[in-house]
């Protein structure tokens, strides 16, 4: 409806993903979480994931076009 | 629990979904055109979407508490929920309702049953689905408020209000299509922001295996770490039908196998998940017939896997605090910093030699039972070295022999998580208690403006009268669900007993809904009666028997004990069951009793021996619902052989 939802999840995670890698950088690997610095490790793959999910609403909004829907 | 201190980059992460749900509300404003757009999305929303909604509609945040607390009081056991207790209803929702629901071109579930028998029944189920809902919502919040106030010290009254502002505008401006947006937003942070703790705390174990053979040594054993009264075989929180094999008292649950698959697998879950209108809601929200019907064959597919994100935190739990060396333990229930004073007293000027009248002193004083060993071992620490008041608190803290389950998952967020992922993970629970009440507040303003005023009190008027009626009756919803959540915060006791009478009248409507769809010759009269007679014999039942135990009163037995369960989940299975069985044969008598109202014309498209079968032939073979639901039931069997 209007609104293609994969814009707001994919800059949600793409925001999310940034910031966790920021920290992650910033902070390094904390002994909590047994030594992986998993705030750059899981930032990555969520800002992965927002970046594909983007991808995704500018592809759907390109068919939308040619298809003239 | 210590409360939680949270870094900027936390509340960064929490502000930024504020910013987000709120910028998704305003975003779909000029689309909301008419009631239809508002209340029920004008049926335009893609299948993923729908799923996704579909199965986030019900995961909410007590879902996610919950089964972290099943999962270390059952074990693997608690997968009956999902396997047993979902998958099944979840598929012949898909294949053999969906076109009822979808094709009667009905707004919600009572309007259905408005088609299909009378206002009657209509009204009865939408009145008393309305009310359940804005309970549902209100003890959403009022969990959301007691948890951001234990946890990050914020006050009651303001997250309540706070939280319930957010919602209530972004409802408010798009819908229910912004409910089902933020419940797909909702999703994925959940399984985003709790993935990574399912991944550390499985590390920390040892591993899958390691797991499980320390769950083995915990099953034989669970007096060790005050987990059960009760020791059973190796494999009782590692396998899921074996232990059920035995009876029920082969198994923490306390139930036997027929309890599970008839009153869990069947009664309670057909009853719940083809039925209730918070959820069907979303798969009718689709933008076709064939979208409508894959939507709950989307969400099976998430739902199969939950247990590994939602049960192994429990488990992972429970091995965590069997190993010393982890340096971990279950949460204890939450205790006054006074009672601790005087328990801490009590073990300061304790006689060395008595420690049983010690342990008496600190159990009384903390108002919990106590581990006497551990008692006993830091009464003797004291008296070798004197110890700090706050090295006895601990030790105090660590000896409660009762565990708060329900922090387990909060326990594990605090102990895995770094600011950052920290932030991720409360926001993601945030997320599904706010989700919580977005989503019952629209089911209920659906149901209120279309099949309680519209079809009973105000009929005829314009469309833009009901959009408005939608939109202030979104808000009364609010405001009605904040009032229940005090309630509930005030009524502990009083909330067990609304949450017992939605329950009764969750039981027999699986029956109605069956003879509904799948007998022509059932009558208005029949169902309604039927219905009454359920609801009924819920609380006859209910009255007349007790679980091991407990004692009469609100949790049953009050007018006689005629027989007495193993557990309150095997008595609550079996309450489903006679509750199921009472009204099928109460529809059916009744039925065949009076007089048909309508004819076979009016009930074409709502009974399934008058609506001509639909042809797939033309989808894509993956895309038939009865394709890809017999590949996800066999994929289902296949996950409960694994773990048998």
């Amino acid at each position: 409806m209007g609104l293609d939802i994969r814009w707001p999840i994919g800059l949600m995670f793409t925001l999310i993903g940034a910031l966790l890698v920021i920290t992650g950088l910033v902070q390094g690997p904390d002994a909590r979480s047994l030594n992986i610095n998993i705030d750059l490790v899981w930032g990555i793959i969520l800002l992965v994931f927002g970046v594909l999910m983007l991808a995704g609403a500018v592809w759907g909004g390109k068919k939308k076009n040619e298809g003239g829907k | 629990m210590q409360p939680i201190h949270l870094a900027w980059v936390d509340y960064t992460i929490l502000l930024a979904y504020v910013v987000f749900v709120l910028g998704i509300g305003f975003a779909l404003t000029r689309y909301m055109k008419t009631s239809s757009d508002f209340l029920i999305s004008g049926r335009s929303i893609p299948t993923w979407v729908t799923g996704l909604a579909f199965i986030s509609a019900n995961l909410g945040a007590l879902e996610l508490v919950g089964m972290a607390a099943s999962g270390a009081k059952y074990g693997i056991a608690t997968a009956h929920f999902y396997w047993v207790g979902a998958i099944p209803a979840m598929i012949f929702l898909a294949v053999f309702m969906m076109p009822f629901y979808y094709g009667s071109k009905a707004r919600s579930v009572p309007e259905f049953l408005q088609m299909r028998f009378d206002k009657r029944v209509m009204g009865l189920n939408a009145a008393a689905f309305a009310v359940m809902t804005l309970f549902a919502s209100g003890i959403s919040m009022n969990a959301l408020a007691k948890l951001l106030n234990q946890l990050l010290g914020w006050n009651y009254h303001f997250a309540l209000f706070v939280c319930s502002g957010v919602v209530l505008v972004y409802v408010l401006k798009g819908g229910l299509t912004s409910a089902i947006y933020t419940e797909v937003l909702q999703f994925f942070m959940i399984v985003l922001g709790f993935a990574p703790v399912v991944y550390l705390g499985l590390k920390d174990v040892g591993g899958w295996g390691a797991m499980t053979s320390q769950l083995h040594g915990v099953a034989q054993n669970p007096m060790a770490i005050d987990l059960n009264t009760k020791s059973f075989a190796p494999d009782a929180w590692t396998s899921a039908w074996k232990p059920l094999l035995g009876g029920s008292a082969d198994n923490p649950m306390g139930v036997d196998v027929f309890a599970i698959v008839f009153g869990l697998g069947f009664v309670l879950s057909f009853g719940y998940w083809c039925t209730n209108f918070l959820v069907v809601q979303r798969a009718m929200a689709a933008k076709n017939m064939t979208a409508a019907r894959n939507t709950p064959i989307v969400a099976a597919i998430p739902k199969m896997l939950f247990p590994a994100l939602v049960i192994v935190p429990g488990m992972i739990a429970v091995a965590l605090t069997s190993i010393p060396d982890k340096h971990y333990r279950i949460p204890p229930p939450i205790i006054a910093p006074e009672a601790y004073t005087q328990a801490v007293a009590a073990v300061q000027n304790t006689n060395p030699a008595d420690t049983a009248a010690t342990v008496k002193a600190v159990s009384d004083a903390l108002g919990k039972k106590v581990n006497a060993d551990k008692i006993a071992a830091l009464v003797a620490a004291n008296a070798a070295n004197k110890l700090s008041d706050s090295q006895i608190k601990d030790g105090l803290y660590n000896s409660v022999a009762e565990y708060d389950y329900d922090s387990v998952i909060f326990s594990l967020v605090k102990k895995y998580c770094p600011a950052g992922l920290l932030g991720l993970a409360l926001t993601a629970l945030l997320a599904s208690f706010m989700s919580g009440m977005a989503g019952n507040v629209t089911a209920f303003n659906t149901v209120w403006t279309y099949n309680l005023y519209q079809a009973l009190f105000v009929p005829n008027k314009s469309d833009a009268h009901y959009f408005w009626m939608g939109k202030f009756i979104t808000v009364v919803g609010i405001v009605a669900s904040i009032g229940c959540a005090y309630f509930a915060r005030q009524y502990n006791n009083a909330m067990d007993i609304i949450q017992l009478v939605f329950g009764f009248v969750n039981a027999p409507i699986f029956a109605t809904m069956l003879l509904a769809m799948f007998w022509v010759r059932g009558t208005g009269t029949g169902a309604f009666l039927g219905l009454i007679g359920g609801i009924g014999s819920s609380a006859l039942f209910h009255a007349l028997t007790i679980a091991h135990g407990n004692l009469p009163g609100v949790k049953g037995g009050y007018l006689a004990v005629v027989h007495e369960f193993p557990s309150e989940m095997a008595q609550n299975f079996w309450l489903a069951s006679f509750a199921f069985t009472a009204c099928l044969v109460l529809t059916i008598v009744i039925s065949l009793a009076t007089q048909r109202t309508k004819s076979d014309e009016e009930l074409k498209g709502l009974v399934y021996s008058l609506t001509p079968k639909i042809k797939d032939e033309n989808a894509p073979v993956w895309q038939r619902p009865a394709v890809a639901g017999t590949v996800l039931l066999i994929a289902c069997v296949i996950l409960n052989i694994i773990f048998w």
